[in-house]
């Protein structure tokens, strides 16, 4: 964690940018919000290949749909709230239905959007998103997976749903580090217990696993920053390896990252579990570290969890 | 659909996907057996197919999908095609493709708030090559269309929105190819169809009724229907 905290939303802005210079194809679509997404790199440099649609999200969908039928590759972004939500049936339809080469990037995702409030924070999206068929859901951890997600979405065929953050993350990946979509990172190697996380979450599990490790408790942590499809051969191993689960999410306890790790457990590897996440609650204003730590989505939750899962092993 | 296909767009049966045809994106999915009786009858699939209609492993769905050869979007939930639309119309411009693109919507869908969002998108990229088609048949799922909830003035409402505004009587041939001769006149703006039907035209019990928006008649409705028709 050498290097200062960048926000995911700014390694996507740069690397659509880079990758609109070599692949003409790509085309942005916003509702308005380009600067908070930082679609806006992309539309200084390829205003041709740039729709701000104004605030109307169904609208965005609906255009990026039609637009992808033209060989493009587009991206629709806004905050994830206003697009997973109010464009939902867009989303469902135009998008996955139609199984459309449209990748929904939205900021702002979980509480650490931060004074705005609860309007803005979206907890729901993992959930709403992971359900629809023909939809692939991603979350990257830190600014460099943001960009390998970027250039991985864009080369892969279909539909994707992408949550970037508006608070710096700490860089906790490499740069030699692979992403492969569908396909977890093992970011620590344990024996006790394994944490799986994604987003602003993974740092707080290594933070955890380090905590953790003093007191003689050895955590492996892994990387899930595919939610769908979920890496099911990965999970089954955490479990032979470790014996028991915790999963860490900016997001709802129910629909989101855990629920498709404790599916995954109870078809193949049943083994005691513990979820950190926001318990079906709405968010509100704050810092996003105050938030963090009001909803329970800091390292000491996850040790707490952690300790929980060994007692029940 | 018959003005459409036998006069106003360029396409080909023989190959639904030929890159330089018309569009037409139904916007009212649940207008699919109409559309799937034209596109069999101008030689997209076999009209034996018609019969699997709505049955389970056929590709006729209940509402119109893209599957079959002629539909270009799968739709059945209302308020889609016209963003869908712009989207096609916007890409042929950025590709240099010079073809058209229609959509068919319904008059009830027009309580969308989705079509008016895509109506101030098509008149502030002026998308000339766009031409919306609106059957105004004034009746929906559950009556009237205008006591349920007032679409007048709706050519005022499209013109508001930057649209060249045509009204026509819907089931005149002749009237719908004068609209659609004067479109190319049309230049910087999308124009708008507004076509006046009667629901159920030419079957006296049928006529204007919205207890026939979603149901098929019965043998002996039928066969009623198509002696008046004939």
């Amino acid at each position: 964690m050498e290097s200062k905290p960048i926000a995911t939303r700014d390694g996507f802005g740069e690397e659509i940018t880079a990758l609109g210079r070599v692949n003409k194809d790509i085309v942005v679509v916003s509702g308005d919000l380009e600067d908070a997404t930082r679609a806006e790199y992309f539309k200084k440099e390829f205003p041709q290949r740039f729709f701000n649609l104004g605030i109307a999200e169904q609208d965005v969908i609906g255009t990026a749909a039609g637009l992808s039928t033209q060989g493009f590759v587009v991206f629709a972004t806004s905050f994830a709230v206003f697009l997973t939500n109010r464009a939902y049936d867009m989303i469902r339809l135009d998008v996955c239905y139609n199984d459309r080469n449209v990748k929904v990037v939205c900021s702002h995702g979980g509480v650490t959007v931060g004074e705005d409030g609860a309007s803005a924070q979206c907890l729901e999206d993992f959930a709403i998103m992971r359900v629809l068929p023909n939809m692939k859901v991603i979350c990257p951890a830190d600014v460099l997976e943001a960009k390998k997600a970027t250039r991985a979405i864009a080369d892969t065929p279909g539909p994707f749903y992408m949550r970037t953050s508006r608070a710096p993350l700490p860089v906790i990946t490499k740069q030699e580090d692979p992403f492969v979509i569908g396909k977890a990172n093992v970011l620590r190697q344990g024996k006790d217990v394994t944490v799986i996380a994604c987003g602003v979450m993974v740092s707080e599990a290594l933070s955890a696993a380090e905590t953790l490790a003093h007191e003689g408790i050895s955590v492996k942590v892994v990387n899930m920053h595919t939610i769908k499809p979920i890496d099911i051969e990965a999970i089954v191993a955490c479990v032979k390896e470790t014996g028991a689960i915790v999963t860490a999410e900016e997001h709802q306890i129910n629909g989101g990252l855990g629920s498709a790790v404790a599916e995954v457990m109870a078809r193949h590897a049943p083994a005691p579990m513990e979820m950190v996440a926001v318990k079906d609650s709405f968010g509100e204003s704050g810092t996003p570290a105050q938030l963090q730590a009001h909803y329970g989505l800091k390292d000491v939750n996850i040790i707490e969890a952690v300790k929980k899962a060994i007692k029940r092993k | 659909m018959i003005t459409l296909y036998g006069y106003q767009m360029s396409h080909k049966p023989s190959d639904p996907k030929w890159d330089g045809r018309d569009r037409l994106i139904i916007s009212k999915g649940h207008v699919s057996p109409v559309v799937y009786v034209t596109l069999a009858n101008f030689g997209y699939f076999p009209k034996e197919e018609l019969k699997t209609f709505r049955k389970f492993g056929s590709r006729l769905q209940g509402h119109v999908h893209a599957k079959v050869p002629g539909v270009e979007f799968s739709t059945g939930s209302l308020g889609h095609g016209l963003g869908f639309t712009n989207g096609i119309a916007l890409g042929a411009r950025m590709r240099g493709k010079d073809f058209k693109v229609y959509c068919l919507l319904g008059d009830g869908e027009t309580q969308e708030g989705s079509v008016w969002e895509a109506a101030m998108t098509a008149a502030h990229y002026k998308l000339d090559h766009v031409c919306a088609i609106v059957d105004y048949n004034k009746v929906q799922e559950n009556g009237p269309v205008n006591e349920i909830k007032n679409l007048e003035p709706l050519g005022q409402k499209w013109a508001s929105f930057g649209w060249h505004v045509f009204e026509v009587n819907g089931h005149s041939i002749k009237d719908l190819v004068a609209a659609f001769d004067a479109l190319k006149d049309i230049r910087g703006k999308p124009s708008v169809i507004i076509a006046h039907t009667v629901k159920g035209k030419g079957v006296s019990f049928m006529e204007g009724k919205s207890a026939w928006h979603g149901k098929a008649p019965n043998p002996e409705q039928l066969a009623q229907a198509l002696a008046e028709l004939k």
